[in-house]
């Protein structure tokens, strides 16, 4: 509290923005480089003869059909490889003419290497672009929504490391909920409701007690782990067509839109969750930078103590907006029976609660960045198992680390240092 | 709106913040609150402003009891607060702060433009130049500082709280301020101004009440004169001037040459700085807080990360040492933020004075604490240091700010010394600490040691410097002589050398 106001950069800014004396830095382009350096060796070196059919086609036969795209293996890697080598030697430019290199400089110049990359390894075969892409929103869905969650519950000022277990109290509870009464949108409240309760703890100990809530974070993700796979085991596994046989939300083609080629399939024929999962990242980056819940939700995240002495009550905004984020983490762990499998399984999250956690981090805390994050992370993991269904020259065991290795290249290498909401993690006592 | 304060009571634990404190506060007055750090008067305004609540008297607004549970009732009620520290969001416009809390919308959405015209209207009406989408963090203190008050008054302020607003101000600043004040007791605000700098109170008071310990102990009229305030504030009369004999110069100790500091985020805070400090003379270095005093200071302790020039002690090259090393050359240094960078709160007072010697004896012995000599060597201390605890095994996190700093200075003089460095030595003490901690400085001096003081305080400055060097945005203004006038000294604070001033290089 007692430095909020005397940086020195507050008081003096823009006065000594000398590029002359900043350091430079070459991360960027050595990362750059050493990634061209592993195109060459894997697309010329190691280069295969051979066709790759990239396929458009859609599952939806009323959809607009575009032609297949067959790539000569060996051309596409050698155009690809020198790409990689000229963007490389771009970036060097750049940092030696002082220029910070552009984030999406780095997008297209990972896209170059993600193109040339399946090329290669699918040489051989057929590539279906458009189910790449549906199974990487299935499995971003889920991320997404516990990144939302996430955004909320960190810009409030909590930091929400049991996004893992509302995701998986709100799988469980929903399976169980619509097998039960049979109704979808019976178990979607229920998640809901356990993501809220889960979140309820979370709060008492990290609001009203204020608890390190790192601790309780991880405590709650091993108590609903635990809970949830003692319960599956002793009632659901005896009961399955009684207790684990929920219906499943079928896709909704929405007219017109859902006949575009790729894109119809891929966003405009999906279940109601991945609808409600659009109107929830707008309506959440709105009311975060638009309305009075939302000033009021990033002031309490930023300065407890300024939010307190204007008359706001951090304690109770702080609790009802992690519940709100439970709420909406619990709905993406219905996703995962009812949006997508049906029955519930064990651990069925699966460690995504902390891919989304880093999708929060990623997308620095904003909504929009948050899911483009966690659309990544889900391409990622699906690229991985389409690759290893149509074999692949790259072990399969390197495939599975894929997912991670993004997130851990996209938290540490390309965010850096960021800023998050300055009181995130610190409990608000009165002084 | 006429305030009163009744009988205000408010204890924690054992310690009695305040005392059945009586208040009154009239429409179009300003009313000055004088007490020294810790006497009770930001404890008595948080219960105004209802982030406390008393455990007995009553708040009277024109005569009406009031009950506050929260700020929210308070500012309601009229009530407005210009913090110590500022309650802005840094990373807000100056919109998005003003609005916080009473927030106008449309149809669910915030309606800023509403914001920026309350904004722009209040500023006019007070000569502001503040942009209502400029972000706080971006802002000079002082305008920072007006953005508050915009906060308070765009809330329809009757009573007006200002705690300690000139801590952070640039004399010209601070003068501003004053015109401000002024401006709203012609317009019938009713103003508290909390303080414990008595020029500015005889300036601009009405009505003077001082409050020690928790107890109001009278009341002054603005004509008093400073040592009878003084007296008044602390309970027994003080030395405000320090005695000090003219320098003996000893030959150049310290030279600093075109030292350039670049900060974690890549700006330069410390801007091509040089300047030499002779054996047995004080080196002030002045100015507003931030100005890259402090990291100057870290740079000549080896504490900076990126730092070009040369920096040299006696010829010995502080750059190429470790802080070990540097320390092991005789560099004493009192860190501004004591707590946080001077001592361990959960060690013992013994602890803490040892805290930079257990590499070797009479401290340590093959890797061993010598308990028995820490002992003595700590009871002398705490004796010759005059630090009022009940022994040396008190955590230090239990003493006073007065009696930290103390601790920080014994152990910092005790070592056998060829610079000493003081980074503001007497912030938020009391004033019979200023005075012993500015007499031990003296004393340093006087024993040929080279001093250096950073200090905001223009009175320590003055009181202590045989030579001044202003800095502002990392550059250092000039250096001038001790004596040089203070209305001198203020302009340089911002950064303007005034015609005619001799500026020693």
């Amino acid at each position: 509290m007692t430095t909020a106001t005397t940086s020195p950069g507050a008081t003096a800014p823009a006065v000594h923005t000398d590029a002359q004396l900043l350091e430079r830095s070459w991360k960027v382009p050595i990362g750059l480089g050493v990634f061209a350096l592993v195109a060459i060796i894997l697309f010329v070196v190691l280069g295969r003869d051979g066709q790759s059919v990239f396929s458009f086609t859609a599952s939806n036969a009323n959809a607009v059909q575009l032609p297949t795209l067959p790539l000569g293996a060996r051309a596409t890697g050698i155009v690809v490889s020198v790409i990689a080598v000229l963007m490389a030697a771009g970036a060097a430019v750049l940092v030696q003419r002082r220029v910070h290199v552009p984030l999406w400089y780095v997008a297209i110049y990972t896209l170059t290497l993600v193109i040339g990359f399946l090329v290669w390894t699918t040489t051989g075969n057929t590539l279906h672009i458009t189910g790449l892409l549906v199974g990487s929103l299935a499995l971003s869905a889920p991320l997404i929504f516990g990144a939302l969650g996430g955004v909320i519950s960190e810009r409030v000022g909590v930091t929400n490391v049991a996004i893992e277990g509302q995701l998986l109290a709100g799988a469980f509870v929903s399976a169980v909920t619509a097998s039960v009464t049979g109704s979808l949108v019976a178990g979607v409240i229920a998640a809901m409701v356990a993501g809220v309760l889960v979140s309820f703890v979370l709060g008492a100990f990290a609001v009203k007690y204020a608890v390190n809530q790192v601790i309780v974070g991880i405590v709650l993700n091993v108590l609903v782990l635990g809970l949830t796979t003692f319960l599956y085991q002793t009632v659901l596994v005896n009961n399955q067509t009684t207790l684990n046989t929920p219906p499943r939300f079928h896709n909704i083609d929405i007219p017109l839109l859902s006949q575009i080629p790729v894109i119809g399939p891929l966003l405009f024929s999906q279940t109601v969750i991945v609808y409600l999962m659009y109107i929830a990242v707008i309506a959440i980056f709105v009311g975060l930078f638009r309305t009075r819940w939302g000033l009021r939700l990033r002031a309490v995240g930023e300065h407890p103590q300024a939010a307190d002495t204007v008359g706001i009550n951090v304690a109770r905004t702080r609790f009802w907006n992690v519940a709100l984020a439970g709420a909406i983490v619990g709905l993406g762990g219905a996703y995962f029976t009812l949006g997508s499998v049906g029955p519930f399984s064990q651990n069925m999250t699966n460690g995504n609660g902390f891919i989304a956690l880093a999708a929060v981090i990623f997308g620095r805390w904003d909504p929009i960045r948050a899911t483009l994050a966690a659309l990544l992370f889900g391409f990622a993991s699906n690229l991985q198992s389409v690759i290893s269904i149509l074999g692949s020259p790259v072990p399969n065991d390197f495939l599975l680390m894929l997912p991670y290795v993004v997130t851990i290249f996209a938290v540490a290498g390309v965010v850096g240092r960021v800023r998050g909401p300055a009181a995130a993690g610190r409990p608000y006592v009165k002084s | 709106m006429k305030l009163e304060l009744q009988g205000i009571t408010k204890t924690f634990g054992a310690l009695v913040a305040n005392d059945h404190i009586d208040l009154e506060v009239e429409p179009g007055e300003i009313h000055c609150l004088l007490g020294e750090n810790g006497a009770g008067k930001s404890t008595l305004m948080n219960i105004l402003y209802g982030l406390y609540q008393a455990d007995g008297g009553t708040i009277l607004l024109d005569g009406t009891a009031q009950h506050f549970a929260g700020p929210g009732d308070a500012m309601r009620a009229g009530i407005g607060m210009v913090h110590q520290h500022f309650m802005l969001i840094p990373v807000f416009t100056v919109a998005e702060n003003v609005m916080l809390g009473h927030e106008q919308a449309k149809l669910g959405f915030l309606d800023l433009p509403a914001a920026r015209a309350k904004v722009r209207e209040i500023s006019a009406r007070f000569g502001f130049d503040v942009d209502p989408d400029a972000l706080v963090e971006d802002l000079p203190v002082g305008v920072q500082q007006r953005v508050e008050i915009i906060k308070a008054l765009s809330r329809n302020a009757q009573v007006l709280v200002f705690d300690e607003p000139t801590a952070v101000l640039t004399p010209q600043e601070t003068d501003e301020l004053m015109a401000i004040m002024r401006q709203l007791k012609e317009a019938g605000t009713a103003i508290v101004f909390i303080t414990h700098k008595l020029r500015e109170v005889r300036e601009v008071a009405d009505r003077i009440t001082v409050i020690r310990l928790g107890k109001v102990v009278g009341e002054a009229s603005p004509t008093a004169t400073n040592s009878e305030l003084a007296s008044l504030m602390v309970g027994r009369s003080v030395e405000l001037t320090v005695e000090k004999s003219g320098s003996v110069s000893g030959g150049h100790a310290l030279t600093v040459d075109h030292v350039t500091v670049i900060d974690a985020r890549g700006q330069v805070v410390v801007d091509d700085v040089s300047f030499e400090v002779q054996a047995g003379e004080i080196l002030a270095i002045a100015g507003v807080q931030g100005n890259g005093q402090t990291e100057l200071t870290e740079a000549i302790l080896g504490l900076e990360e990126h730092v070009t020039g040369g920096i040299h002690l006696d010829g010995l090259d502080l750059r190429q040492l470790s802080m070990r090393k540097i320390l092991d050359a005789g560099v004493g240094f009192v860190p501004e933020d004591r707590q946080e960078d001077a001592l361990v709160p959960e060690f013992t007072i013994a602890e803490n004075l040892m805290l930079d010697r257990s590499d070797g004896e009479p401290f340590v012995k093959r890797g061993t604490l010598q308990l028995g000599y820490l002992r003595s060597f700590a009871a002398d201390k705490v004796k010759e240091f005059d630090v009022r605890t009940q022994g040396i095994d008190t955590l230090v996190g239990r003493l006073s700010g007065g009696n930290q700093q103390k601790v920080v200075l014994a152990r910092e003089l005790s070592r056998e010394l060829r610079l000493f460095v003081a980074a503001q030595p007497t912030r938020g003490l009391d004033v019979g600490s200023i005075e012993f901690v500015h007499e031990r400085i003296v004393a340093t001096r006087d024993a040929g040691v080279p001093v250096i003081v950073i200090s905001t305080e223009l009175d320590e400055v003055v009181a202590l410097a045989d030579r001044i060097a202003v800095m502002y945005r990392g550059r250092i203004v000039g250096i001038v002589p001790g004596d040089t006038p203070r209305d001198v000294l203020g302009l340089m604070m911002a950064g303007e050398v005034p015609h005619g001033t001799e500026v020693a290089a």
